[in-house]
């Protein structure tokens, strides 16, 4: 077996560790694999092209930015920040949990394009969940403000991937079961996806707790410090 | 009949329109980026069917503007863009109320009803559709509506969805084509073979007749191949294949569906921990605006390791009763 072309994999993971521009490296992490594995030139970037085209779908996504645009210029992060200031007994925790079981349960049912970063996280949870600190804590700094946005997009990551595995009918457990079929292994995908419900239980509990966590160490921060960056932003 | 081919036609039109602004501002890099993906959006299909009746000229062109994308990527500048003033849009938000949250909602309702018809009533959409993947035709056809909803609901003048639609493009820079490329770059991986190099590799160096120790190769296999690849979906037929049939199945007897589906969320976790799930990790890192590109990661590493480890033992435990 020819093992040259893990320098590919190589290039990925000393690029990512040493932080060059994650396109360059991906660009030359291909260049190289190809290379290691004998393949000419030509050959090469019809393959690079060829595989950078058939992805398109990915990108997809961005068609959603001329609209989330729009709505943000008239307002939409304004609006759902004073959404939730309205609310009385809604913290942080209650919504990003609530988020977190929702995002959860709409995947298990094959609800997974509902919500997103580009269509949800951005223009409606992050100002949300902004919101509900400052209504208890008063301006955040800069710091506490981007780790409540971050805790917000990896609560969307976490319901969707711990939920969609239990629905039948999706991407992963249809790959499952093709593949172990193909192994001479045949089960219905329900028998699949039964043992994927314990540890999407497992991770409402984990990330729910951190959550809670995370609202009641921030909430302990010294509100000094708070004022003060408040006066420098 | 709707094509998938309109999407990305629409696409090419909205980075040659985002390209335009930038040269206009004399922000050369981000034009010039902008300007080779709208030609790769633009060419791709008819590139793509060069390829397949032997032609393989434009897709070696496509491949050459891949590597100009690298080169000009790296002195990429990620700054705040101007926005429209926050007095403004607290006036907007008052007048226009809960009504702006309806555009939004249509983005997700739309794509879902499309997707719900084509699964549950295929007959019913047929003629919009045809064989074309109803997600993203959906996806297509929603934010279409919603943009004419948002320009309906909003008033904005004609050139506001490109003009604000670019400053949050130019705000994701090069982070929004992380996924394509990554997902390309799976591409090459598989043409050259990595994936069954390392499934040999590892299988060569276990203990392979204890139990914990298959278990263990197996699930931090699919975490730390999930972290090269950026995708548990392209490490779970390389490690069940390398590891999980032939040693856990077969010569220890562990029950396949479990180990399969609790193989599989093992692998989610290693998604949780890598800047090559670009989508999941690195985009909303940029769309939040963050400071730290891996700010979002940050937040998930608990939650991973705390969930790799109950996997492990629910593997463990489960898939050899």
């Amino acid at each position: 077996m020819n093992y040259w072309p893990l320098l590919g994999v190589m290039v990925v993971v000393i690029g990512f560790v040493l932080r060059w521009n994650p396109v360059a490296v991906v660009v030359a992490a291909g260049l190289t694999s190809g290379l290691a594995a004998g393949k000419p030139l030509p050959d090469l970037l019809a393959l690079i092209g060829e595989s950078f085209l058939s992805q398109r779908s990915l990108s997809l996504f961005m068609l959603t930015l001329p609209v989330i645009g729009v709505l943000e210029w008239a307002g939409l992060r304004e609006q759902a920040r004073r959404f939730i200031g309205g609310f009385r007994g809604l913290t942080l925790a209650r919504l990003l949990i609530g988020y977190l079981g929702l995002r959860q349960l709409l995947s298990m049912i094959g609800l997974t394009n509902v919500a997103g970063h580009a269509q949800t996280v951005r223009p409606l949870i992050a100002p949300m969940s902004e919101a509900a600190v400052e209504k208890v804590s008063g301006a955040l700094s800069r710091s506490q403000r981007q780790r409540v946005l971050a805790l917000a997009a990896a609560t969307d990551n976490v319901g969707l991937f711990f939920g969609e595995d239990v629905f039948i009918a999706l991407g992963a457990v249809l790959l499952i079961q093709g593949f172990l079929a193909e192994n001479g292994l045949h089960f219905e995908p329900m028998q699949i996806a039964l043992w994927a419900l314990p540890t999407a239980i497992a991770a409402f509990a984990i990330h729910a707790v951190r959550i809670w966590l995370f609202q009641r160490r921030l909430l302990a921060e010294p509100a000094s410090a708070q004022e003060t960056e408040r006066a420098a932003r | 009949m709707l094509r998938v081919e309109y999407a990305y036609w629409l696409l090419a039109a909205f980075f040659a329109l985002a390209a335009a602004i930038n040269l206009r501002q004399s922000r050369r890099t981000a034009g010039a980026f902008w300007s080779v993906l709208a030609v790769l959006f633009a060419g791709g299909d008819w590139a793509l069917a060069a390829g397949k009746a032997g032609n393989h000229l434009p897709a070696q062109i496509a491949g050459v503007g891949v590597l100009l994308l690298a080169v000009i990527a790296p002195q990429m500048k990620r700054e705040h863009l101007a926005e429209r003033d926050e007095a403004e849009r607290q006036a907007s938000a008052k007048r226009l109320g809960h009504r702006l949250f309806l555009p939004a909602l249509l983005i997700p309702l739309v794509t879902v009803l499309v997707v719900m018809l084509k699964t549950y009533a295929p007959a019913s959409i047929a003629w919009l559709i045809g064989d074309a993947s109803a997600t993203l035709i959906g996806l297509t056809l929603a934010c279409v509506l919603a943009g004419f909803a948002a320009i309906a609901v909003t008033r904005c003048p004609a050139a506001t969805p490109a003009i604000e639609g670019r400053r949050l493009l130019d705000t994701l820079g090069w982070a929004a084509l992380l996924p394509q490329l990554l997902a390309g770059l799976g591409g090459v991986f598989a043409a050259t073979g990595v994936g069954d190099e390392v499934a040999s590799l590892i299988s060569q160096v276990i203990p392979t007749d204890s139990r914990l120790a298959c278990v263990l190769a197996y699930g931090l296999g699919m975490v730390i191949f999930t972290m090269i690849m950026g995708n548990a979906f392209a490490a779970f037929p390389i490690m069940t294949a390398g590891i999980g049939l032939p040693l856990l199945v077969h010569q220890h007897g562990a029950h396949a569906a479990v180990l399969g589906a609790i193989g599989m969320l093992t692998g989610y976790c290693g998604t949780l921990l890598t800047p090559m799930a670009a989508n999941f990790n690195i985009v909303p890192a940029a769309l939040l605006e963050l400071d730290d590109p891996n700010g979002v990661i940050r937040a998930q590493i608990p939650t991973a390791l705390s969930l790799l480890l109950v996997n492990l033992f629910l593997m463990y435990w489960l898939a050899f009763r």
